[in-house]
């Protein structure tokens, strides 16, 4: 129960804190001080107290895209164990569940963009839709592996690794896999090198631009949607990275929180020193992603 | 009357449905009426016959009946197995049928109101004939019947040459697949004794394995899967909407029983068989979902959707045979349950998109996208509806294409051989393809529905505008009716599984026993999770009501990046949304463009066009079929009309088949 408890507040609280600390590490990189540590808290605080304006071009659907969105990435976070903890909701299948969950929400995320008749915003749903393409896969042979090593097809056994430990033959898909699922939450979080959080280059962007005509209340739950997105790929990709538990809860809530903040300022240091693709390189880094993951695929069961 | 007397009256009540409007004028509205009342009445009593026998209140029945032709003894049957299809025979065309009384009205459509009735009743009650039939002969006059009905139903305007086109497309690809059906059912008579569905006596491997090459091409062809496809985009794009939507959802799902029950009464297959239907539907699948978003046509896109979800289906297939050749009963229970569950679900969500389809068509006078835009706004209604199918077919959460493609999944997860049993490593890498159509399917139905529904309208005019007002509840009703069932089947999954498993085990042998389906795969837990999902939303939903209270909600232009005079026509269109994905599979599309021709300083005004043509049907087919247009007149000298001339020839013949028989040779 408490176990759930801090599963949820976790969830609910942490990933803004994430923008936070990618943000003081490319603020240390550039020499500046940055904004507070805080900032996407106030941001998105900001934002639901505003009122809203919508374009006259719009329907329900232009509603449904933040609220579906977020409601389904939430739902996808009770299905994810994080750090030795297991997940509140768990089931054999989940993890197509949770794959899925994010379909619906790139679903109702392109569908609000088109609902504006915004050629920019077309442009973006475009991009998103695209890439999803080459990262969905790649995301399923990660998962391939993950239940083949660990006998289960559940997400609760299946992130926290063979009972056996992890064996010598299982090392090298597993870095494959760490590093294209890596890949995967850089493209899924919108980061840099797929994409620019913070340039307002239209033509350029890719999530930023789907969401160009949301403001107020629906551009907050839109960024922490994005956030939580950020978090729960992350927390993913922390399974793999750093497979070690201690003995005592406790300290393992700590160990995961440390983690995580090690993950933001590694994501950090990649915006830091890397410029953003050009748009027509990104698919060639998304089937890199997706050779990498078969390639752990294929050694695994070779 | 027993349940097996039930669908059969059924199915003869609906192949005479349109006689009476025939005596009638052909203007007659009480003409189109009877045929609808006697549709929904054979429906009914079919649905009466057949859902006893689904849920197992009755016990599988079968009839021999009198019989005159030389082969062995005409046999209707029922079983699980033909019962789960019958339902969906009788819920499809019925809907239909209603919603044809105010999109195809009689008073509108005098030419052909009455035909399209007649043979919309007989490609319903075929239907029905064809999965009782137990009997090889009948199966293939009654197979014959369904073509033929679809064939005349389809071609209804058969005064556009489009459509004529078309049809003739069809006619001949269904025609090359019943040879391949005719060259099969005299194999299994040679191999099994008699042309009677009974489970077959050993057989030499390589005889079964020639029969079940030939159901999958024979089948193949009515299917849809890829490349025997070519007839499918063509005539679903031409043929009445509701029509379509029986074709697409009903008829392409007569071609999987087919491949179901010939696999369901041969031998104990080789791994083979498994392993090539698996291929054969991840390549249908990602073909056939890449050819839909690259098309402009509404129909055209929805077509190879269905090509996609039959890709689906065989992949379901293709791992409950590798099940059946390896002998684990998970595999065979996952795969040809998700299998038959997405025949089911794709029969109701693509019914529904296409009597959607029909109904933007109506509102818009054309079925090509990229000149609608901005209908939600007219059509509210008909946008909610259009959204839940899309949902649905994009095997989205909470709706009911997710749940038969989780069986699949889960299924594919197993070949890694979790349990210690033995594993198909390999096959698990079609879990990999199905993400990928999946993906590729969200990108299709966003595709579709932001451009019709969403935006602006890309015409103006008062034409586009007051078109739409025109929907009534004969159209919207049966639409609401699929989409419950669609909602119904993904929220209370655990209520249908005992049918799909009822028929799994009937396509199962004998000895495959003892596993659950509801403990392989705990769809209860997925049914709460899309009740919570749903329960989620609906509380954000009324969280941001609450918080929006008060707050000053101010209507604008699209912002736009501060453009200040944007244009309806500057909006983002379907193709150059799926151009990028288009690019991707440049190779298998190939994609034809002519660019702008730009000149001098000052250019004028050019055009640019670019187009998807189907790359079998004008790189294949075509060329082939041109090749004998020209070469075969060369042996038309014998055709001669003489009758003698005849005569001489079947006496040549019979005296060669003497020679051969005293040589030893038999057939």
């Amino acid at each position: 129960m408490i176990e759930t408890s801090i599963h949820i507040v976790l969830l609910l609280v942490f990933p803004p804190l994430m923008l936070g600390v990618i943000n003081k590490t490319k603020a240390f990189f550039a020499g500046r001080k940055g904004v507070p540590l805080l900032q996407a808290y106030y941001d998105i605080g900001k934002l639901l107290r505003k009122s809203l304006v919508i374009s006259t071009t719009t329907t329900w659907i232009f509603w449904a895209g933040p609220i579906v969105s977020l409601a389904s990435v939430l739902a996808a976070g009770l299905l994810l164990p994080l750090g030795p903890f297991n997940a509140p909701l768990s089931f054999v299948g989940d993890m197509i569940l949770f794959a899925y969950l994010f379909g619906l929400s790139r679903f109702f995320t392109t569908a609000a963009a088109l609902d504006t008749g915004s050629a920019f915003e077309g442009m973006g749903a475009a991009r998103e839709v695209t890439f999803a393409l080459l990262s969905e896969p790649a995301l399923f042979f990660a998962l391939l592996v993950l239940a083949k090593d660990s006998g289960s097809l559940s997400l609760n056994a299946m992130l926290h690794g063979p009972a056996a430990g992890i064996s010598a033959s299982l090392i090298a898909p597993f870095v494959l896999i760490a590093i294209g699922l890596f890949i995967i939450m850089l493209a899924e979080g919108c980061r840099i090198p797929v994409d620019d959080p913070n340039t307002h280059l239209e033509l350029t962007m890719i999530h930023e631009v789907m969401v160009l005509d949301h403001s107020g209340p629906l551009l907050g739950l839109v960024l922490y949607g994005a956030a939580m997105k950020l978090f729960e790929l992350g927390s993913m990709v922390l399974h793999l990275a750093v497979p070690f538990q201690t003995s005592m809860a406790w300290l393992n809530w700590i160990l995961l929180l440390v983690e995580l903040v090690g993950l933001s300022v590694a994501v950090g240091v990649i915006e830091s020193i890397m410029a953003r693709l050009r748009m027509r390189h990104v698919p060639s880094l998304l089937i890199g992603a997706l050779l990498l993951c078969g390639s752990g695929f294929i050694l695994l069961v070779r | 009357m027993t349940t097996l007397e039930f669908v059969v009256a059924a199915a003869v009540l609906l192949c005479v449905s349109g006689v009476p409007a025939l005596m009638l004028p052909a203007r007659s509205l009480l003409g189109q009426r009877t045929t609808t009342v006697l549709v929904l009445t054979g429906s009914i009593m079919g649905l009466l016959g057949s859902v006893p026998a689904l849920v197992g209140a009755s016990a599988a029945g079968g009839l021999r009946l009198p019989w005159f032709l030389p082969q062995g003894q005409g046999a209707i049957g029922i079983d699980a197995l033909s019962a789960f299809f019958l339902v969906l025979i009788f819920v499809v065309p019925a809907l239909g049928s209603i919603y044809g009384l105010e999109y195809w009205k009689q008073g509108e459509h005098s030419g052909n109101g009455r035909k399209l009735g007649l043979f919309y009743g007989i490609l319903a009650g075929s239907m029905a004939l064809v999965v009782v039939a137990r009997n090889g002969f009948l199966f293939m006059i009654v197979w014959e019947v369904m073509a033929m009905a679809a064939f005349f139903a389809a071609t209804a305007e058969d005064d556009n040459p489009e459509v004529r086109n078309a049809g003739w497309v069809y006619l001949i690809a269904t025609h090359v697949g019943t040879l391949c059906l005719l060259a099969m059912f005299a194999l299994w008579k040679s191999a099994s004794g008699s042309f009677q569905f009974e489970l077959a006596p050993a057989m030499p491997q390589a005889v079964a394995g020639i029969i079940f090459v030939l159901a999958l091409v024979g089948f193949g062809f009515k299917a849809g899967i890829m490349p025997l496809h070519v007839w499918l985009p063509g005539a679903h794009a031409n043929a009445p909407s509701h029509v379509s939507a029986v074709m697409s959802g009903v008829m392409l799902k007569m071609g999987v029983y087919g491949i179901i029950r010939m696999t369901a009464l041969l031998p104990l297959p080789s791994t083979w068989w498994g392993s090539t239907t698996l291929i054969v539907g991840a390549v249908t699948g990602l073909a056939g979902i890449a050819f839909a978003i690259s098309q402009n046509d509404i129909k055209r896109m929805l077509a190879y959707s269905s090509i996609e979800n039959i890709g689906i289906i065989m992949m379901g297939i293709g791992l409950a045979l590798l099940g059946r050749a390896m002998g684990r009963v998970d595999w065979m229970l996952l795969g040809m349950g998700g299998a038959l569950l997405h025949v089911w679900n794709h029969g109701l969500f693509k019914s529904l998109l296409f009597l959607n389809a029909g109904a933007i068509i109506h509102a818009q006078g054309t079925r090509e996208i990229d000149r609608m835009g901005g209908l939600a706004r007219s059509l509210p209604l008909l946008a909610a509806l259009f959204a839940v199918g899309a949902v649905a077919i994009s095997a989205l959460p909470p709706l009911n294409g997710f749940v038969s493609e989780w069986l699949i999944y889960l299924g594919l997860f197993g070949t890694l051989g979790l349990d210690g049993g033995p594993g198909f490593p390999v096959a698990a890498t079609a879990a990999v393809f199905l993400a990928m159509i999946g993906s590729l399917a969200v990108a299709t139905f966003v595709k579709l529905l932001g451009t019709v529904f969403l935006g602006s309208p890309r015409r103006s005019g008062p034409d586009a505008e007051h078109r739409g007002h025109a929907l009534s509840v004969m159209m919207t009703g049966p639409m609401i009716a699929l989409a419950i069932t669609c909602l119904a089947i993904g929220l209370v999954p655990a209520l249908f599984i005992p049918a799909v498993e009822r028929a799994a085990y009937g396509w199962m042998p004998a000895t495959a026993s003892g596993q659950a389906l509801l403990v392989l795969a705990p769809v209860r837990w997925l049914g709460l999770a899309g009740v919570g999902l749903v329960a989620l939303i609906a509380m954000m939903v009324l969280v941001s009501r609450i918080m929006l209270r008060g707050k000053n909600v101010r209507r604008g232009p699209t912002w736009d990046c501060g453009y200040a005079r944007p244009s309806a026509r500057m909006q983002y269109t379907g193709s150059s949304l799926g151009q990028s994905i288009v690019g991707l599979f440049s190779v298998l599309l190939r994609p034809r463009t002519a660019p702008p021709l730009i000149s001098g300083a000052m250019p004028t005004a050019t055009a640019f066009e670019s187009q998807v043509p189907d790359t079998v049907l004008d790189k294949a087919v075509v060329p082939v079929f041109s090749f004998l247009g020209l070469q075969l007149p060369r042996i038309r000298f014998m055709q001669q009309g003489k009758l003698n001339l005849y005569l001489l020839y079947i006496v040549v013949i019979t005296a060669l088949l003497f020679i051969f028989g005293s040589m030893g040779v038999r057939p």
